[in-house]
């Protein structure tokens, strides 16, 4: 089933929208050293381990033996959390898992939730749902805090504020945090401690939360959710009903498997050895934590994408981001230009594919947003090899668009020129007289069609004369 | 027209959807185990010790018979007047001159929330990664016990300590409710810059008992 909600509506294709923010030397100053910082301690991370390879091979076969078998494995999960006393519930699609997720927070008379970070509830839009059904979601992680009461748009998958700099986040916090003291400086110090006393008594007194999940154990029916700051464990713990969304392609299948995930996250996604809180719970556990716990499983375009045989390895994903962090185009143009809640390399390639329609051009024009110089690939803990399905998909663009493409016609033209010796030094000669177009030997807008292909690049100026006139003017 | 039970055909449909898109010939997935289950590295309590201290936890190592001792010097260093425990607490871990409410009956949200810290034992500890896990087991108490104080003192027995993940994964049990602890609460969300101290315990002690 195709999913809905992957993209921001509006949101113009991938080369105007990275316009604008090239334009923005604040966000691009912001980008870079954050990106810049987080590289650098990943290879550290990474470095202590001289197994890394080995086991990035094995966290990509394991996840590939899980999409195998799916079906038997989700199966499986659903006897082992419904043995334990949760409830599972199945959503094709963002609405029917919204639906389900406002009746439960109904059910449990509350109008307003606390959440943890999670990108399957960003995906689906649940806190605009809630909205609208009358229930206030409340974001408890300090950079999904920080989008939220900036009342701005993700921009990162592990951090979702990370074009924000901490002066920015300081504006933020003193407008629309009414506890904020006016002398709050921006040193991360305070900010951290102004979210705590915001956020303190929301988690002392919520009666219900929604989480993501990062990891659930197909044998024992165990959840796992990997952070940071806390706020993982006030949610998953306190609440009286504790709401878990999680795309189908995060089981596995027995708990040793999480010895290779519980390397290769951390280290992948905020380059520590470990994260501060690994949180693993089954069902429900009288006397420690929710009396109720619901695990919604969503599918919102993941079966499409099972359904290609080189793009479903997209749902290997673990959501580390540092495909995101290596990137040179994410490094210039932010998260948001990709008009998704899954930006970077690893959005480029899983937002077309959850969405299932390649012809529409806002995510027709993502996988063309990468140079192909494969940082992404050496740096995935699962082995995507985002290269390859970028490709693939361009493949998949241009047969979405049917008919004759201006590349096809181009190409047919070239080879009528190359073909006769004749023609091919008339075509040069005529592509001299594109050095009229050229300022400082660079052309940054050629007439229509080549127009299409400036949009988004500068082409060196022509040489006056080709090699060919000048072997002839000097040595013929 | 309303669907009759949409929950039944929500997950049929996914699952048939599932099969559809696998095909009939399934990829048989060989997954190579080759990885290290232990590394070698000479004295793991050590190694824990230095791993928790570089997330700028306080870490004391001390002899199995000087522990009561310890955990009171260190209690009376933070001055603290109202310490948690789970209902199992040992008494020889009880300082005097501090006054110690037990998870028995419960503690309210409120009184976990007033009290100036919690001391626990742990079931498992990681040297490489300098985690502590709690499996709500001897001497551990619920999950709430160790998230709502701002301060957590921990015990680990030398016994407990084990080298690498895989190790202490084959440990655990998954059914019990289970927190991985790796240095005080921290985050990342400023410019990427680890910053410690957010929703969880801002101060976390570990006494390495041998």
């Amino acid at each position: 089933m195709a999913g809905t909600g992957v993209t921001w509506l509006g949101t113009p294709a991938f080369p105007r929208a990275a316009r604008g923010a090239l334009a923005d030397t604040q966000l691009r100053r912001n980008l870079r050293k954050a990106t810049h910082t987080i590289r650098d301690k990943r290879a550290a991370a990474v470095a202590e381990l001289a197994d890394w390879e080995r086991l990035r091979r094995a966290g990509a076969a394991i996840k590939d033996s899980v999409l195998a078998n799916l079906d038997v494995h989700l199966e499986r999960l659903e006897a082992a959390v419904t043995a334990r006393g949760g409830v599972v519930h199945w959503a094709r699609d963002a609405d029917e898992a919204n639906a389900i997720i406002l009746r439960l927070v109904r059910a449990a008379g509350a109008d307003e939730v606390v959440k943890v970070k999670s990108m399957a509830t960003a995906e689906i839009g649940l806190n605009e749902a809630l909205a609208e059904g009358g229930v206030r979601a409340v974001e408890t992680d300090l950079a999904e805090l920080i989008v939220q009461l900036g009342r701005d748009r993700p921009s990162h998958i592990l951090v979702p504020a990370i074009h924000r700099n901490r002066a920015e986040i300081r504006e933020i916090f003193r407008r629309e945090m009414p506890s904020a003291s006016p002398g709050l400086t921006d040193d991360p110090r305070e900010l951290a401690d102004a979210a705590r006393h915001h956020l303190r008594l929301k988690f002392l007194s919520a009666r219900v939360a929604v989480s993501g999940a990062n990891f659930a154990v197909a044998d024992t029916g165990s959840v796992v959710v990997v952070e940071s700051e806390g706020n993982g464990r006030m949610c998953l713990t306190l609440p009286e009903t504790l709401i878990t969304v999680m795309g189908i392609e995060k089981v596995v299948p027995t708990w040793r498997d999480l010895e290779v995930f519980l390397q290769l996250l951390p280290r992948s996604s905020t380059a520590e050895r470990m994260n501060p809180y690994t949180s693993v719970w089954t069902g429900v556990t009288p006397g420690d934590g929710p009396r109720q716990f619901h695990l919604v499983l969503l599918d919102n375009g993941r079966t499409d994408t099972l359904a290609d045989e080189v793009g479903r390895q997209a749902l290997r994903c673990i959501r580390c981001s540092a495909c995101l962090n290596s990137c040179p185009v994410y490094e210039r143009t932010g998260g948001q230009a990709y008009g998704s809640v899954y930006p970077g390399p690893i959005g480029a390639i899983l937002t077309p594919q959850l969405l299932g329609d390649l012809s529409h051009p806002q995510p027709a024009s993502l996988p063309y947003a990468s140079s192909l110089c494969g940082a992404c690939f050496e740096v995935c803990p699962v082995r995507i090899d985002i290269p390859r399905v970028l490709v693939h998909l361009r493949s998949r663009v241009v047969d979405a668009r049917g008919g004759r493409s201006p590349e096809a016609a181009a190409m047919a033209a070239l080879a009528w020129i190359m073909r006769d010796p004749g023609r091919f030094e008339a075509a040069q000669r005529a592509g001299s007289l594109a050095r009229l177009l050229a300022r400082q030997g660079r052309i940054s807008r050629l007439p229509w069609p080549g127009s299409r292909w400036t949009s988004a690049r500068d082409v060196p100026a022509p040489p006056r004369e080709s090699f060919r006139a000048w072997w002839r003017r000097n040595r013929g | 027209m309303v669907d009759p039970d949409p929950h039944a055909s929500a997950r049929s449909e996914v699952l048939g959807r599932i099969r559809a898109a696998i095909g009939p010939d399934r990829p048989r997935v060989q997954i190579p185990r080759d990885y290290d289950v232990r590394r070698e590295h000479g004295n793991v309590v050590e190694l824990l010790a230095r791993r928790i201290a570089d997330y700028r936890a306080v870490v004391r190592r001390v002899a199995a018979a000087d522990l009561p001792d310890a955990i009171g010097t260190l209690l009376a260093r933070r001055q603290v007047r109202i310490m948690l425990g789970p209902a199992d607490l040992p008494e020889e871990w009880r300082a005097p001159d501090v006054e110690w409410h037990l998870d028995d009956p419960p503690l309210t949200v409120e009184q976990l929330d007033r009290a100036d810290g919690v001391l626990t034992g742990c079931a498992v500890a990681i040297a490489e990664t300098g985690t502590i896990v709690l499996d709500a087991g001897a001497a551990q108490g619920r999950r709430a016990l160790t998230l709502v104080p701002d301060y957590h003192l921990c015990v680990v027995r030398a016994d407990q300590v084990v080298g690498s993940v895989p190790e202490a994964l084959a440990r655990l049990d998954p059914v019990r409710p289970l927190t991985f602890v790796s240095g005080p609460s921290a985050t990342s969300d400023i410019e990427l810059d680890r910053v410690e101290g957010v929703h969880g315990p801002r101060t976390l002690e570990v006494l390495v008992a041998s």
